[in-house]
Order: C-alpha cells, then structure tokens, then sequence
C-alpha cells in the first residue's frame, strides 16, 4: 500500500472550475492536489469541445476549450497543483469533526489521501465508457466483455470482436492482431473517424487475410455463465449473420455519470449535490461541491459561476487550514503578498 | 414558429414550438422532451440528442454532414435514418416536421 498523501484541498475533477479553484486555494496558501478519471487535463473543454469556441468567459471574446485549459493550466502553475490523471476517487471517509473536518480519500488506482477539505468539481459526473445497448451484456462484462483493455495478455490467443470506429476500436485491433486467435473488427459503415494510418494498416491486414472486417451492428449475444461463444449482428442490409467470438470490446466513445458520489453520504438532488451559496458547502462540512455538480436556487451551470463559486468555497476552506489565522482579503493588483505568492512581485 | 412533433418510444407524441434557427434538441430541451440528453449542450459532441427522423420527412431534412456521421458511430442502434437534432436548423420547410426517439441515448 501506498503513503497517504496529505494535503489541505483534494479537487476531485480537473475541469476549467476544478483548474481555477486551485488558483483560488493557492493565494490562500493552500495546496492542491487534483483528481480526475481521464487521461488528461481539462474534462468536459478537452474531452468534448477542445476546438470549440466559448463565447462567454469574461475578457475572452472568444476561446476555444481548449485555450481555455492552456490559460488557466498556466494560471496556476505558481501553485505547484499535482495531479493524479486516470484515477476515480472510490471512497470518501470522515475522520475529523464538523469543525475540524478530515477525509480519507482513495482512489480505484489505490492512491490514499489525507485532505482538511474536498471539492468536487466534478461536472456532469465521471467520463466512462458507454455501453451498447445488447441484451444481457451486463453477464458477459468483465468476463468476455471489457470497455478497456487493461491487460492485453488476457486476450491473448482469444478470438476478439472489436465494435467501433473511432481510434481506440481501430488502435485496439492493430495492437490485438497479432496475439489474437483471430480479431474481428465490426462497425456500422465502412467509413471510419479514426486517424487514416490505422485505418489503412487495418485495410491491407484484411486485405491479407489477417483479419475481418464486418459492416454491421451486434444485436444480441450467445453464451453461457458470463463465457461468450458469438455475437449476432444485422448488416447494413438487415441481414443477420452470427460471428463466432470468445471475447468482445466495444468502443463506443464516453458518457458522464455521477458515479461513486453518490455513495459518500452526501444529500443528493436529481444527481446534483445541493450547496450553499455562501461557502458552496454541501450537507458535510469540508466537502465542497463547485461548478455544474452542484446546484441551489439560480444556479446556472456557466463556467464563470464555478469560477466564483470556486474563489468563495477557497474562503471557507481557508479557515479549516488556517483556523487560528486571521483572513484578509486582498486585490492581485495592489497586495505585494499576493503578487509574491504569483512569482510576479516588482 | 414551427411546429415539431416528437414521438418517444412507447409512441406518445408530443407537440412543440420552435422559432427558425434554433435547432430541433434546443426545442426538445426547452420543452423537457423526453428522451433527448444533449450532454455536450449542442456541440456536436456526444451523440445524446439522436433521433429518427420520420419516414416522410427524409428527404426534406436531408442527410447528416460528415462531422455528424462521425459522431453518430457513439449513437445506439443508428439507422438510415439517423441524425443528431442538435445539427437540425429549424426552417419555416420543416413544419409538421415529425422525429421518433430512441429508446435510450446513452
């Protein structure tokens, strides 16, 4: 097992709110640590729009997601923020008081914290995998159906149907053809969205007899106990045909889901955690919920309301960290404390 | 205003008004349709706001951009007649416009 990490502020979700609140924290002299389910910085920005423009942030005319998150990565690079990318937090633990809060927090990678405050800036919930409507594929997940391949050994001389096509379905047929028994790639057009050098590689191994390329949607699935034996699928031209298969991986991009947050006692509303609007704390006092994750009366799910939500939730947690020390507020303009702290002193 | 009929699984239709140049998911939205998602809030970015468009209205609405046929590879049970309502611009032609969704979105 891991060291415990012990820090002032875990952010679970790096999302441009859970980014700026780090910001907010950090002039406070306090340290974050952030967590979030993808493999990279910026949730929702870089994973769903990174070209698109936002046309209201205050002072940018017009950003796209991704310039978003490069400015605001840049922002908060004074604070030293460090992030654990491709983890969940699995659970939450109380073991402070209401006045002097505590959390044990681990993850599903096993990373273990100790933090005086939670913020869930958690957005639309966690990004995972969506599943395909089949019947049944819930008896077959995580024995022949898997949404990730965490091991490729355990594929290894199995006879593999990859649905999808994008550049995980298409990198994972390239990377499994040679130590499958036999990889089939099945999806719905034969045109594909993933980069066009995979696509030609997937191409001339078809074209050697390498492996299968099928045109067609799966609609049912045939086994026993968990254990796949075929996949029965409709082709373009509603015709059904049946491939033989042992193991199945379907791609079919990401879906936000609330997740384990819901299992970490907090009062709940329709999926949203419900917060004040004075400390945007939750039902538990240390745990903060800020951005789209959160709502109260008027609540408007604009990135620039989790700013401030942020640098109010930051005052709160200031007097957790701090409690024998006095707050002052203070203007990055004028105060030469602050303007230290942001490395930018004259 | 347009009119536009949403018709859900179980085939409860459902009547709303839409002005031109908004798109069919903003109408199904602001009128809590069920059975459009609209993660990504119209992006085009998550294949949420899927619907089948009625048979007598193919042609009419026309066949999906080839952005919008990427991102339908993420819808479920994607048919011929398949589209994203978020890339759907009302138009005074698309009166009486009738869309069927689909079982589930994601």
């Amino acid at each position: 097992m891991s060291d415990v990490i012990k820090t002032d502020a875990l952010i679970v979700g790096a999302g441009p709110v859970g980014l700026f609140a780090v910001f907010e924290l950090g002039l406070l002299d306090i340290k974050s640590h952030l967590v979030d389910i993808l493999p990279k910085i910026g949730g929702q920005c870089a994973e769903l729009y990174p070209e698109k423009p936002i046309y209201d942030i205050p002072g940018f005319p017009s950003v796209t997601g991704q310039g978003l998150i490069d400015n605001l990565i840049k922002q908060i690079e004074p604070f030293h923020p460090e992030f654990h990318l491709s983890e969940m937090v699995a659970s939450v633990e109380s073991i402070g008081t209401d006045t002097a809060p505590l959390f044990r927090v681990m993850t599903d990678a096993g990373t273990q914290f100790e933090t005086k405050s939670l913020i869930i800036a958690a957005g639309g919930g966690s990004f995972q995998p969506k599943k395909p409507p089949i019947p049944e594929i819930d008896t077959y997940e995580e024995k022949s159906v898997f949404y990730a391949v965490r091991r490729m050994e355990d594929l290894r001389g199995r006879d593999v149907l990859i649905v999808g096509g994008g550049d995980s379905a298409l990198d994972w047929t390239l990377n499994l053809q040679p130590i499958a028994r036999r990889v089939t790639l099945m999806h719905r057009r034969d045109e594909f969205r993933a980069a066009p050098h995979s696509v030609e590689q997937m191409r001339s191994l078809v074209a050697e007899g390498k492996m299968d390329l099928r045109i067609g949607q799966v609609t049912g699935l045939r086994g026993e106990s968990g254990l796949l034996s075929s996949a029965l699928c409709r082709g373009s031209d509603n015709a059904e045909f049946e491939i033989s298969c042992n193991a199945m991986l379907p791609f079919f991009g990401l879906t936000m889901k609330l997740g384990p947050i819901a299992n970490w006692g907090l009062s709940l509303s329709e999926n949203l955690v419900p917060v004040d609007t004075e400390k945007f704390e939750t039902s538990t006092p240390g745990i903060f919920a800020i951005g789209d994750i959160n709502t109260y009366p008027g609540k408007l799910k604009l990135i620039l309301s989790g700013f401030h939500e942020g640098a109010l939730a930051a005052q709160r947690v200031y007097r957790y960290v701090y409690p024998d020390k006095r707050l002052t507020f203070q203007y990055t303009t004028s105060s030469s404390s602050l303007q230290k702290k942001l490395g930018v002193e004259a | 205003m347009t009119k536009l009929q949403f018709v859900d699984f179980g085939g409860t239709a459902r009547m709303v008004d839409a002005p031109a140049g908004s798109t069919v998911m903003e109408a199904a939205i602001k009128n809590a349709v069920p059975g459009i998602e609209a993660e990504c809030g119209g992006a085009c970015a998550c294949a949420t706001c899927h619907v089948y468009i009625d048979d007598a209205w193919q042609a009419v609405v026309g066949p999906p951009t080839s952005m919008e046929e990427d991102m339908l590879d993420f819808a479920y049970d994607v048919r011929p007649n398949s589209r994203l309502s978020c890339q759907i611009k009302v138009t005074d032609q698309l009166d009486g416009l009738i869309v069927h969704t689909p079982e589930r979105q994601a």
